[in-house]
């Protein structure tokens, strides 16, 4: 089965994020008020082949571990959803 | 018989002949190892030189640890080898597992490209056996991610066991605790955000990066 997979890496919620902090700052300056707790990561998407689900998300889970993400900074948050019409 | 330094090069790698010139100049032997190689010959050390590391993609130093050379450099590295990692190399090294913590984006969000005043820390490593405790060196840096980061648990390690080498005074990136530099539990494994290879010559203005430099050769000398 063909899954497409989102991931979302974000910064661990203690590790100071200065990009997030100077979108933060800049909200207000722009006119955009009310907003805060502002993150900015990245995301990843990919297709993978797997016989189920929980398989893909178990490869996408070591991918994560050793490449896509540093673990030392970064969690990554996986979403995995079927290709209609793929085999 | 002069002290062999492999220098790595990886595609975007940009300081590796300076670093070589460098060594070369204190009475070293600096020789280019290639990313695809899968031995460090016959280095008796090993420098990972600044630069941009297959384009900085995914995170610095992500794609060049899994490099065939890196795995000839952990092995040098777990045996003892004297492995220093400059500003790229520093995060190559982290992102390879061989140094705590990690390297993110300078508090500012800026580019820094600048003299900076640093000071010795600890004089039990590879990179710093020459100088001496509280000794500043003025020595550039040039770096977006150079912003050391780590946990609170191992930051408190790491100040335990006196593997903090090098702090910067003041600080220009937003690193915790002020580290500029930092060595593995072994203290042959040594990475740093300034570019010593950069001031290794009065022409261009400094040679406070010597010192470091010649630690290197010397901690050749004391391994062999």
């Amino acid at each position: 089965m063909k899954f497409h997979a989102v991931i979302d890496v974000q910064l661990h919620p203690g590790i100071a994020d200065p990009q997030g902090s100077t979108i933060e700052r800049a909200l207000p300056t722009l006119g955009f008020d009310g907003m805060s707790n502002v993150r900015a990561g990245k995301s990843i998407h990919l297709d993978i082949e797997a016989a189920d689900a929980a398989t893909a998300e178990a490869q996408l889970a070591e991918v994560c571990e050793k490449f896509l993400t540093n673990p030392v900074i970064e969690d990554a948050k996986i979403s995995v959803v079927e290709v209609a019409g793929a085999n | 018989m002069a002290a062999r330094i492999g220098v790595v090069r990886f595609p975007g790698t940009n300081c590796e002949f300076d670093t070589v010139e460098a060594m070369n100049a204190l009475g070293g032997q600096g020789e280019i190892l290639w990313h695809g190689d899968n031995s460090v010959g016959q280095s008796d050390a090993v420098i990972i030189a600044g630069g941009f590391a297959h384009g900085d993609y995914l995170r610095p130093g992500a794609i060049a640890r899994f490099s065939p050379i890196m795995e000839a450099v952990v092995a040098a590295a777990n045996d003892g080898m004297p492995v220093i990692g400059i500003c790229n190399g520093f995060q190559v090294l982290t992102e390879a597992g061989l140094l705590p913590g990690a390297l993110q984006k300078n508090r500012g969000l800026k580019f820094i490209n600048d003299w900076q005043m640093l000071r010795v820390e600890s004089t039990n490593s590879s990179l710093t056996s020459a100088a001496e405790v509280g000794q500043e060196l003025n020595i550039p840096i040039n770096h977006f991610e150079g912003n050391y980061t780590c946990s609170d648990e191992t930051l408190a390690e790491l100040r335990a066991n006196d593997q903090i080498v090098l702090t910067y005074t003041p600080n220009p990136n937003g690193s915790v605790g002020d580290i500029a530099g930092v060595c593995n539990a072994g203290r042959n494994v040594v990475g740093l955000m300034p570019h010593p290879e950069r001031a290794s010559n009065e022409l261009l203005g400094s040679t406070d990066g010597n010192v470091l430099l010649q630690s290197v050769l010397d901690s050749v000398g004391a391994a062999v």
